[in-house]
């Protein structure tokens, strides 16, 4: 065991935390939820590309800063501007997800084209993943792309586009060969959303907020050639992507920091002559919650160690997604709690507390557990990638009989 | 930056659990669970020959100085093969508590005795964690008289260490004339635990620190239970994988079930983050001791609710078979229900938790 960096990284680190003395202060605040970057956030960007501190490992003559690869000092960086309380570069699906994308699977053209803008925030991207009839079964995608007049014609409906109204552009999934089975019939397209036939609308949730959209495409005409990867290969290409998006959804700094937040409120809420922390059991239930995101932030150093070494993870990986959300939503729980019949406050009423913050988490954070995989998927590729436990049996067109047994059993296939 | 175990560590593991698995299978187990006395003296003379009795014993007195988190990795190989072996009180809370505050008589006679396996020291410190039954051992400035409960590695001792209610520990001969020892008998078979019962019993005080050594003594004892349960839970989460992945019904094995699998994986999910959490608070023992206590807290309380979730959830994976006796699951069951009550259950250990960050006045 040895959590030391290293004396290069502890220069490194001394770099990181003398820009954000110098900077600091230019650092946008208020940013929240912004699908689209305000001109001081975009300026922020620019500065953090320009040091390193973000778009780190991606190639200068896309936009990037160009390093070789660390994970050290990608750490680092996070870990400091985590600590100083300064928002660290952007983490729009564009630059997460479409430009690693880019980078090993476009063209020299399509990098050229994309790369940059969209680091710099001036290109804001949405995604076209998940449609009503595909959610978990993703590739059982629906939305079809028929070639006409050398344009893709594109029909159907995508759901859950964050970011759909402000964005510029789509990164999309489209059925473009009918007659192919079901994981090879896909492409991945990319295509701006001004293009004529699209229609968002906004898909409002519990929590009272339309943090998603529904997007629909009538006859939308897509040049040929705004492909990533092969015809069919979709699937593919989008797969290197969905890693990115799990790696995104698990970051235990964010934990720890919620669990400070809920141990500031807690000392803070009054109940009669005390506050929330005086009551044994509230405080029980913190110290439970604490222990977990202890042991979340030290399986979050053995992955980063295991990284070094070149090991993809293994099992201390897999659970990240579902131990995470999970252990956030339970934050939430608890701090919901400890307001007692404040917890309920909400829409801006007198009395709410951190803007109904609390309950805004709640609420979304359970999203959070049904998106991005949902809790079910994550349990089947843990016991199937982790434990090696059996797949479930296919049952390609199961004959009557069968149906019935399956029904008696009590089993349900499609259950995830 | 390498978080986790060293290569020395995991050969320390590999050799362990070789060695275990040779001398000490479930039928050997449940023999020495059935008998007078858990200890098995195969199993024993075996570890003996890896070191590893004198792993926590300083190099000047024989011992090999070792650190926690390399007793940690040895006491979850324990926990994993439910090894019937006197460990976290004899041989690394007693020759903790004597370096620490021993006389140079009482390490010079006992260290080098407790690396070779010769002398066993139990260790009775429960009631600086919680008092039961109005136990507690007081010391007037020259005898000892109450009574301490749950003393570790009891049967079999040759002598005792015990903390008084001011938090001193004393060494006592096991034949002290007014000293009266009281076998406990528990669930789990693969461990000894006893009472004290002190009528003006004289002893040897170890050194006054303010009770600095008990705090390091819990923090260990804590650390190491989490350590053992770590590995009692591995085995019983490798077992509902292995009997699910044979054992067919409606015609499939029951782990293509997803309300199997997804228990499965709800208990490798809750399981795997508390290995990082257990080795870090080992680590944290010898390497940052102002954080020490906190998360060995942490890590004995976090443990025990996740593996008596494991427990439970095995031995349903196991179906009627996992409730009979035949087939022996009942041992890892049991070791981590002992490792869960021992020096404090989750509530009274998260409660000390927060006194240690001044979120509460009273504990």
């Amino acid at each position: 065991m040895d959590l030391d960096y290293g004396p290069q990284y502890d220069a490194f680190r001394e770099e990181v935390r003398q820009f954000l003395q110098t900077h600091g202060h230019r650092a946008p605040d208020g940013q929240g939820r912004a699908a689209r970057p305000s001109p001081e956030a975009v300026e922020w960007q620019k500065l953090l590309i320009l040091h390193g501190y973000t778009a780190r490992t991606i190639p200068k003559e896309y936009g990037g800063y160009g390093a070789e690869p660390d994970i050290l000092k990608s750490r680092i960086i996070a870990e400091e501007f985590s600590r100083a309380g300064i928002p660290a570069g952007l983490a729009n699906q564009g630059i997460s997800m479409l430009v690693p994308t880019l980078l090993e699977l476009g063209t020299e053209a399509q990098k050229w084209q994309w790369i940059e803008p969209t680091l710099n925030g001036e290109i804001v991207w949405c995604q076209g993943y998940s449609e009503p009839g595909a959610g978990s079964d993703l590739a059982a995608l629906k939305t079809s792309a028929r070639v006409e007049n050398g344009d893709f014609v594109i029909n159907g409906q995508k759901i859950w586009t964050s970011t759909a109204k402000q964005a510029d552009m789509i990164f999309c999934l489209v059925r473009t060969e009918p007659d192919a089975p079901k994981h090879g019939g896909i492409s991945y397209l990319i295509f701006s959303m001004d293009t004529p036939g699209i229609e968002v609308r906004p898909l409002k949730t519990m929590t009272g907020h339309a943090e998603f959209n529904e997007t629909f495409f009538t006859d939308v005409r897509v040049p040929l050639d705004q492909i990533v990867g092969q015809r069919g290969q979709g699937w593919y290409v989008a797969n290197a992507t969905l890693g990115h998006e799990r790696g995104m959804l698990g970051d235990p700094d964010a934990l720890e920091n919620r669990l400070q937040a809920l141990v500031r409120l807690m000392q803070k809420e009054r109940i009669g002559q005390g506050c929330a922390m005086d009551n044994a059991v509230l405080r029980d239930r913190l110290v439970a919650l604490q222990a977990e995101v202890a042991a979340m932030k030290f399986n979050g150093m053995r992955i980063l160690s295991n990284s070094l070494r070149g090991d993809a993870g293994g099992m201390a990986k897999l659970v990240v997604k579902l131990q995470s959300c999970e252990l956030a939503h339970q934050i939430s729980a608890l701090a919901i709690d400890a307001m007692g019949e404040m917890g309920i406050l909400y829409h801006g009423s007198e009395r709410e507390r951190e803007d109904g913050a609390w309950q805004w988490n709640y609420m979304f954070q359970l999203g959070l557990i049904i998106g991005g995989g949902t809790a079910q998927i994550q349990k089947n590729i843990i016991a199937e990638r982790g434990l090696e436990m059996p797949r479930e049996p296919k049952f390609a067109t199961p004959p009557a009989v069968e149906q019935a047994t399956a029904v008696a059993s009590g089993q349900n296939k499609g259950a995830a | 930056m390498d978080f986790g175990l060293s290569q020395d560590q995991e050969m320390l593991c590999d050799a362990i659990s070789r060695t275990l698995a040779d001398t000490c299978p479930l039928d050997h187990v449940r023999e020495c669970a059935e008998g007078s006395v858990p200890f098995s003296d195969n199993v024993r003379s075996a570890l003996g020959e890896i070191g590893i009795w004198g792993m926590m014993v300083p190099e000047q007195h024989d011992g090999l100085g070792m650190t926690m988190l390399d007793a940690a990795a040895v006491a979850e190989q324990l926990g994993y093969a439910v090894a019937p072996v006197p460990f976290i009180g004899a041989h690394v809370l007693a020759p903790l508590a004597l370096a620490q505050g021993g006389s140079e008589e009482l390490k010079a006679h006992w260290l080098p005795r407790i690396a070779k396996g010769e002398a066993q020291i139990a260790v009775a410190i429960a009631e600086t964690v919680e008092i039961r039954d109005r136990a507690g051992v007081d010391f007037d400035g020259a005898k000892l008289d109450g009574t301490a409960l749950f003393a570790l590695d009891f049967l079999e001792a040759d002598a005792f260490l015990v903390a008084d209610t001011a938090g001193r520990m004393h060494f006592v001969a096991g034949d002290a004339a007014g000293l009266e020892k009281v076998a406990l008998k528990t669930i789990d078979r693969t461990r000894s635990v006893g009472e004290l019962r002190f009528s003006g019993v004289a002893g040897e005080a170890l050194a006054d620190d303010g009770g600095a050594t008990v705090r390091r003594l819990r923090d260990a004892g804590r650390v190491l239970l989490a350590a053992d349960s770590l590995g009692a839970g591995q085995a019983m989460i490798e077992k509902a994988v292995d009997y699910a992945g044979q054992r067919e019904q409606f015609g499939r094995v029951i782990g293509s079930f997803q309300a199997v699998k997804h228990v499965c994986a709800e208990m490798a999910a809750r399981h795997e983050p508390c290995r990082s959490l257990v080795w870090y608070a080992a680590h944290a023992f010898d390497a940052t001791p102002d954080e020490a206590s906190l998360v060995a807290c942490h890590a004995k309380s976090h443990t025990g609710e996740v593996h008596r979730f494991v427990a439970r959830t095995s031995t349903e994976v196991h179906g009627g078979m996992g409730f009979t006796d035949l087939l022996g699951l009942h041992f890892w069951f049991k070791r981590i229900g002992f490792d869960r009550q021992v020096l404090g259950s989750p509530e009274a250990v998260r409660a000390e938790a927060a006194a240690l960050q001044g979120w509460t006045q009273v504990a």
